[in-house]
C-alpha cells in the first residue's frame, strides 16, 4: 500500500529530520569517527583495546544501575497500583507529589542529598541525638544507588501508573466473580496488562542510571567510578576524545542491545510496549 | 483595586532593587591611570576564572560595570572553571578574546603556540604597582606577554576538633588515624603534587620512574581517603565532615569565616605556587582596549577590591600598601619570609608525560573504585 506523500508533507517532516540529522546522527558519526583515530586523526584500535582496562568499571555500571532499576520497581509497582485505585482527586494529589521534587534541578537535588548523608550531615545529626552513629554514608556504593533511586522513580512510578490507570476494572470484577485470589489476580490480570508499563519504566530508569556521572561524583565522593564518570572526565580534563569517544560507543552499543532484548519481552505478549526506542 | 496594588507593590520592588546599596561610580575613584573614551562603543571580551572578579554581590565593587562607564566600551565577561577548558575553547579558534587570564604552566604552553601576543607595557602606566618579585617569572622570562593577577598557595586545611595534633608533614594525608576523614584533589596533576613533595622529587620531573613513585603513594592513600573533591570541600571542610582537605590559601580563608575550627598550614616538604595573569590573545579584536582594561584592573581601588572579594593573595603592592585591605596581614596569604615555604611552579609537561601520568591516575581510580 505504497502512498505518494505530497510535498506539504514532505515540507511538514523535514524540519523534523533536518533536526534529526544534524543533532542525532551527525553527532553519533563523530563519536564513531573519534573511537577508531587517534589524536592526529590516523585510523587506530588501541582506544578499543584500551577498553579491556574498564571491564571492571562496566561491571560496577551495570551493577549499581541494575539493582537502582531494581529497587525503583519494587518501590513503584506497588505506589502505582494503590494510586491508580484512588479517587480522581486523589490520584491528581499523588501525581503532583511525585513530580514535585522533578520541578528542581536534579543538580540541586543531588547536592542537598550531600548534605543530608554527610558526616555530619542531617541523619548522622538526627542519629547523635538518639546516641547513636555516626555512620558512613556518603562516599560509599548505598550512597550512589540510593541517588539513583531517587533521582528516577518518578520515572518509573509514571508509566506504570498510567498503565495500570486503564486496565478495565470490569476484569477484575470478573476475577473476583470466579473466586480468583488477590495473587491470582496480580499473576493473571494486573501484571500481564502492565507489563508494558513496567518494560518502560525499566528503560527510564536503567539507561540514566548506567551513564550517570553527577550523582556518583557527588554521592561518591569521586571514588566511585562509573562509565559516566570515566567519560567525562576523559572528554573533561585528560583530553583523550578518542577514548571517550570509543567508551560512549561501547555504552550506547550496551544500552541499545538492552532495549531491544526488553523490547522482545513486551512484543511476546503482543502488548507492542517499548514506547522509549 | 488589587491591580492598582500589585503596581505599586511592583514599583516598590523596582525601587528597591535601583537604590539597594550604595553605587560608587568612576567619579569617586583615584585613578592613577589615563584612559580615555576614544573606543567607546567598541566591546572587549574578557575571559576569566569563575568567581575570580569583583562583580558588585555583596556590596563590593562591580569592577566590569565601572570600567564601562569609564571608558564606553562593552565588557563582554565570560567564565571557565580551569585551564584546560579556556585552553581548549582558545585552540578551537571559533572564539576570539581580548584578554585572559591563564596560570603560569598555561601561559608558558600559549607562548610556545603563539596564542600570545605582546603587551606594550609602556601603555599601563601602574604597571608599577606590580610586585618586582614577580617580574621575570619562567613561564615569561622578559615580561612580555603578561601581568600577574592573582597569586596563590596549596596549603594543608584541618579541622582543628579532628586532628590529634597539628599537623606539620604532607604525611597527615597517610595517616591511617585520619581513616575515611581524608580529601584530596580531584584532579591528577594537583593530587600527584601532594605525593611528589613526600616522596621529594620535582613537580615537573620527566623521569617517568619519578611518576610510578609517586603514583604508588597515591595508591597507598586510596583507601584512606573519604573522596575526592574540588569545590565539593567548601561545603565538606565548613560543615567540619572532614579532618583534612589540601586547598588555596585564599580559599582556606573564606572557609574560615565558616567554620573557625578550621587552621591552615603550608607542609615543611614543600607546597605548590600559582600566579595568575593576564594576557592579550593573539587573536585579540580590541587591542588597545585591552591595554586599558589591563591598566585598569591594575588600579589601587580596583584591585584592592578584587583581592577583598577573591580572597587571593595579590601581586599588587598598591594593595597590599593600601590601608584599607583588610587581609594584608594575613599570614595565610602572605607568610614572613622566614616562615615562606619551598614552593615549586607547575611546568607544562610534554605531553608524553602528560598522557603518561593520565594513565596512571585512571588505573589509582579504578583499583580502588568500589
Amino acid at each position: 500500500m505504497k502512498q505518494r506523500r505530497s510535498y506539504a508533507q514532505v515540507l511538514i517532516n523535514a524540519p523534523y529530520l533536518l533536526w534529526a540529522a544534524i543533532f542525532i546522527l551527525v553527532p553519533l558519526f563523530i563519536v564513531a569517527y573519534y573511537a577508531f583515530t587517534d589524536a592526529s586523526g590516523a585510523f587506530t584500535m588501541a582506544n578499543i583495546k584500551e577498553l579491556a582496562n574498564y571491564k571492571q568499571t562496566f561491571w560496577i555500571s551495570i551493577k549499581y544501575a541494575l539493582i537502582a532499576t531494581a529497587i525503583t520497581f519494587v518501590i513503584a509497582y506497588p505506589f502505582a497500583y494503590f494510586m491508580s485505585k484512588k479517587s480522581a482527586a486523589k490520584q491528581q494529589m499523588m501525581m503532583l507529589l511525585v513530580m514535585l521534587p522533578m520541578w528542581m534541578n536534579l543538580l540541586i537535588r543531588t547536592y542537598s542529598w550531600m548534605n543530608i548523608l554527610e558526616r555530619n550531615g542531617i541523619i548522622n545529626n538526627l542519629l547523635g541525638m538518639m546516641g547513636l552513629g555516626p555512620w558512613k554514608m556518603i562516599g560509599t556504593a548505598g550512597a550512589v544507588i540510593l541517588g539513583m533511586v531517587y533521582n528516577y522513580l518518578p520515572y518509573m512510578i509514571l508509566p506504570i501508573y498510567t498503565i495500570m490507570s486503564k486496565i478495565d476494572n470490569s476484569l477484575l470484577e470478573a476475577a473476583d466473580d470466579l473466586g480468583a485470589h488477590s495473587f491470582a489476580k496480580l499473576r493473571h490480570i494486573i501484571w500481564p496488562l502492565s507489563l508494558p508499563g513496567v518494560i518502560s519504566g525499566i528503560a527510564m530508569v536503567f539507561v540514566p542510571s548506567i551513564s550517570t556521572f553527577y550523582i556518583s561524583q557527588k554521592l561518591g565522593g569521586g571514588k566511585i567510578m562509573l562509565i559516566g564518570d570515566t567519560i567525562e572526565r576523559q572528554i573533561q580534563t585528560a583530553y583523550n576524545y578518542n577514548l571517550g569517544a570509543a567508551i560512549s560507543l561501547v555504552l550506547m552499543v550496551f544500552v541499545l542491545i538492552s532495549m531491544a532484548v526488553m523490547n522482545r519481552f513486551a512484543d511476546d505478549d503482543g502488548e507492542g510496549g517499548g514506547m522509549i526506542v | 483595586m488589587k491591580k492598582v496594588l500589585a503596581l505599586m507593590l511592583i514599583c516598590v520592588m523596582l525601587l528597591c532593587c535601583a537604590c539597594g546599596g550604595e553605587k560608587v561610580s568612576v567619579e569617586d575613584l583615584e585613578l592613577t591611570g589615563t584612559y580615555t573614551k576614544d573606543l567607546a562603543g567598541t566591546t572587549l571580551n574578557v575571559f576569566n576564572w569563575g568567581e575570580y572578579i569583583s562583580d558588585g554581590s555583596e556590596g563590593s565593587l562591580d569592577v566590569n560595570a565601572l570600567f564601562e562607564e569609564l571608558t564606553g566600551i562593552k565588557v563582554n565577561y565570560t567564565t571557565y572553571d580551569s585551564n584546560e577548558a579556556m585552553y581548549g575553547k582558545m585552540a578551537g579558534g571559533a572564539v576570539a578574546y581580548d584578554v585572559i587570564i591563564p596560570s603560569d604552566y598555561m601561559i608558558a604552553r600559549m607562548i610556545g603556540e603563539d596564542m600570545l601576543q605582546p603587551i606594550d607595557i609602556s601603555k599601563i602606566d601602574n604597571y608599577g604597582n606590580i610586585d618586582p618579585a614577580y617580574h621575570g617569572q619562567y613561564f615569561d622570562p622578559e615580561d612580555q606577554y603578561s601581568v600577574p593577577y592573582t597569586v596563590g598557595m596549596v596549603g594543608l586545611i584541618y579541622n582543628t576538633e579532628l586532628v590529634e595534633e597539628a599537623p606539620t608533614s604532607w604525611s597527615a594525608m597517610w595517616d591511617e588515624r585520619y581513616a575515611d576523614d581524608i580529601l584530596t584533589f580531584n584532579n591528577p596533576r594537583d593530587a600527584f603534587a601532594i605525593a611528589q613533595f613526600l616522596i621529594g622529587v620535582s613537580l615537573n620531573t620527566t623521569d617517568l620512574t619519578e611518576w610510578d613513585a609517586a603514583a604508588a603513594k597515591l595508591k597507598e592513600q586510596a583507601p584512606l581517603l573519604q573522596g575526592r573533591v574540588m569545590d565539593e570541600v567548601f561545603n565538606k571542610m565548613e560543615g567540619g565532615n572532614a579532618a583534612l582537605a589540601p586547598y588555596y590559601a585564599g580559599d582556606f580563608l573564606t572557609m574560615y569565616d565558616v567554620n573557625e575550627d578550621l587552621a591552615f598550614v603550608y607542609p615543611a616538604e614543600g607546597t605548590n605556587i600559582f600566579v595568575d595573569s593576564m594576557c592579550i590573545p593573539a587573536n585579540a579584536q580590541n587591542y588597545e582596549a585591552a591595554l586599558m582594561y589591563i591598566n585598569f584592573m591594575l588600579e589601587k581601588e580596583i584591585a584592592t577590591a578584587v583581592a577583598e572579594y577573591i580572597c587571593y593573595a595579590s601581586p599588587n603592592l598598591a594593595v597590599r600598601n593600601n590601608p584599607d585591605y583588610s587581609l594584608a596581614d594575613s599570614e595565610v596569604l602572605y607568610p614572613a619570609a622566614e616562615d615562606m615555604p619551598h614552593t615549586e611552579y607547575f611546568h607544562d609537561l610534554d605531553p608524553a608525560v602528560r598522557s603518561y601520568y593520565e594513565k596512571l591516575w585512571e588505573e589509582i581510580l579504578r583499583e580502588f573504585a568500589q
